[in-house]
Formats: C-alpha cells, sequence, structure tokens
C-alpha cells in the first residue's frame, strides 16, 4: 500500500477509537503506530505527546502530526492530521445533521438539561485538573485570578489574555534568571 | 463570507487554545457572544456530544460548531481552519524538537500560558453554571433566592462529582446517566 495512504488510513482508526481526545489517545497510538507498524519507538510517542501538551493547538492533532512527521516528512505528518480528524467529520456532521430533527422533543430537551449538568461537573473536573498543574505559586494564582475577572467582567478577547499571561510568564521567570545569574 | 469568517475564528482557536479539548471552550463562549451563531446552551450540548463520541474533543466541536453555522462546508472550513496553526506549529518545532521543551523561554512562556487557560476555561465554566444550575427566568419573575437555584441540578451535580472522583468511569456513561436522570425527574420542566 501507498506509505501516504497507510498513514491516513492508521491514524483515522486512531482517531476513531479515541474516546474522549488527548490522554485518551496515547494507548491506541502506541498500538498502532509502535506495536503493529513500528514507525516510531515507544520514547518517540512519549516525547511528542509531552510536547504536544505543552504547545499551543489539539493535543491529539500535535501528536498525530509529530508522529507523521517522524515517518515522512511535511506531506506525512499532514496525512496523519487528515486522517485523525476524519472520524470526527464524519460523525459530527450526522449527529449534527440528525440531532435537530428531534431536539424540540420534550424528553429530548429534558435528557440535555440533564446533560448539561453532568458537562459542569465534567468541566470543573478538568479545572482542578489543569488547576493542580498550573497554579503553582502566586503569580500563577494571579493571573488566573486575574484572566478570569477580566473575561467575566470585560469583552477583552482570550487572545489577548493569553499572550499577556505569556508576557507576564517571560518577565517574571526572566527576572528571576537575571537574579540568579 | 462565512467561511472566510469561520477559517479565521478557527484558525485563532487552533493558535491559542492551550491545555487540551476544553481549552477551545472560552473561544467558543466568545464566538457565540459576538456572532450569535449558536448559544451558551448549544455549546454545551456540543461538549456533550464531543465528549461521548469518537474523535479529540476540539476537533469534534470545531466539527459540530462549523456544521450549525455553515452545514457541510463549515464543518470542513472549521476543522482545518484549527489543525492548520498545529500543522504550521509542529513543522517548525519537529526541526528542534528536544530543544523546544527545554528552552527556558518557552518554559516561562508556558508557565503564564498554562495559568491563563485554567482562568478562561473557570469564566466559561461560569456560563455552563448558568444554564445548568441557575433559573434566572424564574428568579426575575419572583426575586427569590430559592427560586434562583435549580435543587434536582445541584444534587445531580454532587452525585455526579463524587462518583466520578470514586470510580472515574468514563464521560460516556455518565453523560448517558444524566441523560436518564434529565428525562425521569424532567430537568427541563416540560412533561
Amino acid at each position: 500500500m501507498n506509505i501516504y495512504l497507510d498513514i491516513f488510513l492508521t491514524f483515522a482508526r486512531v482517531g476513531g477509537l479515541t474516546f474522549g481526545g488527548g490522554y485518551a489517545m496515547l494507548p491506541i497510538l502506541q498500538k498502532e503506530v509502535v506495536e503493529k507498524r513500528g514507525w516510531v519507538s515507544e520514547a518517540d510517542v512519549m516525547d511528542y505527546y509531552a510536547i504536544s501538551q505543552c504547545m499551543p493547538g489539539i493535543i491529539a492533532v500535535n501528536t498525530s502530526l509529530f508522529v507523521g512527521h517522524k515517518i515522512k516528512g511535511a506531506r506525512g505528518s499532514i496525512m496523519a492530521a487528515l486522517g485523525v480528524v476524519f472520524p470526527s467529520l464524519v460523525i459530527i456532521m450526522l449527529i449534527a445533521a440528525f440531532i435537530s430533527s428531534f431536539s424540540h422533543l420534550n424528553w429530548v430537551q429534558n435528557a440535555f438539561a440533564g446533560i448539561r449538568v453532568c458537562v459542569l461537573v465534567l468541566i470543573v473536573n478538568a479545572i482542578i485538573k489543569l488547576g493542580k498543574s498550573a497554579l503553582i505559586d502566586w503569580v500563577t494564582g494571579l493571573v488566573c485570578a486575574a484572566v478570569l475577572l477580566l473575561s467575566v467582567l470585560t469583552d477583552v478577547s482570550p487572545v489577548l489574555l493569553v499572550v499577556a499571561s505569556g508576557l507576564v510568564g517571560v518577565l517574571y521567570k526572566g527576572r528571576k534568571e537575571a537574579k540568579k545569574a | 463570507m462565512i467561511y472566510l469568517r469561520l477559517f479565521y475564528e478557527f484558525f485563532k482557536i487552533g493558535f491559542f487554545a492551550v491545555g487540551g479539548g476544553l481549552a477551545t471552550l472560552p473561544f467558543l463562549e466568545k464566538l457565540s457572544a459576538s456572532t450569535g451563531w449558536f448559544t451558551v446552551a448549544d455549546l454545551t450540548d456540543m461538549i456533550a456530544i464531543s465528549e461521548s463520541t469518537p474523535g479529540p474533543i476540539g476537533i469534534n466541536m470545531a466539527t459540530y460548531t462549523g456544521f450549525k453555522t455553515a452545514g457541510v462546508l463549515g464543518s470542513i472550513v472549521a476543522t482545518l481552519g484549527e489543525v492548520l496553526p498545529c500543522v504550521i506549529m509542529v513543522l517548525i518545532i519537529a526541526r528542534f524538537l528536544r530543544r523546544f521543551s527545554d528552552n527556558p523561554i518557552v518554559q516561562a512562556v508556558f508557565y503564564g500560558l498554562r495559568a491563563a487557560s485554567v482562568g478562561l476555561i473557570a469564566a466559561a465554566g461560569l456560563s455552563v453554571l448558568q444554564i445548568s444550575i441557575l433559573n434566572l427566568p424564574l428568579f426575575e419573575q419572583t426575586h427569590r433566592l430559592f427560586d434562583l437555584i435549580q435543587w434536582r441540578s445541584v444534587i445531580l451535580a454532587a452525585a455526579l462529582f463524587f462518583i466520578i472522583k470514586k470510580w472515574k468511569p468514563h464521560p460516556v456513561i455518565t453523560i448517558a446517566a444524566s441523560a436518564v436522570v434529565g428525562v425521569i425527574f424532567r430537568f427541563a420542566g416540560l412533561a
């Protein structure tokens, strides 16, 4: 089989078998690209995953891009990314097209009202989990609080807040490094 | 040109959302406020569907939002828009892979970024709180503090929080169970 097609299909399988994004993807990715294909090593996958987590973008897509890049350069990485998003496109489009035809039913509205509570809890858990690794001192606590207040009380764009927080990080850590030196 | 706008908005999200699937939520919430393409309730339903179907959550949400806004082509445009910044960044970073994550400047940037991400997601969480637990319409009518909160929802939230902490079930299971509870106890207040 053509290697690019093979990359696309392999990553389409990874995307289609992953429920719940980034973290859930790792075991399936390891099985497909390390054990079955031998395209990359176990250590590579862990490195790619670690880096993908600490860069912007979708973690699963970033990881796929790195693996694809290792296999076949730029074109390999693009095929891997297209593969991993393909099942989402098909499945979500079907659901989105289908759902509007029965979303007016009472029991469906009741069901979604219940689901919203669950989503709230999932978000709270994500905040706790991220918070534990991100809010490690008073500066990060302050940045988090400031961002929260600004985005609730004003119309300022999240992009601006993200950029400003990155700058705060560089300025604060930079000064600390300079003091050490 | 809605497709161009969709592409641009999701390109921005792909470039600035740090910390996994739900990190795209604050951007989508701002987008809903500024464009009116979808509501916060739509967004919350999208999260539920994205969590209970295969595929990366961020991508599922982009596909769903794109479809809701501009059909099949909208789906594709939004998803590709979100993926493109990842492609650009990975192609650059892959050249000096190991040095990237050890670089003190990169570490300093992300030290600030992750904190911001937590604040942004918390802010978006507040609007989900508003539509899932609070009952603003009823409160505005009666002005009784007791009516502001939907107590059934609070009980369900507390139970879910406990169950998730204790048994760590897959989100699909808790979402399905919440749907059943919602139907049985008429969470939307409809017979």
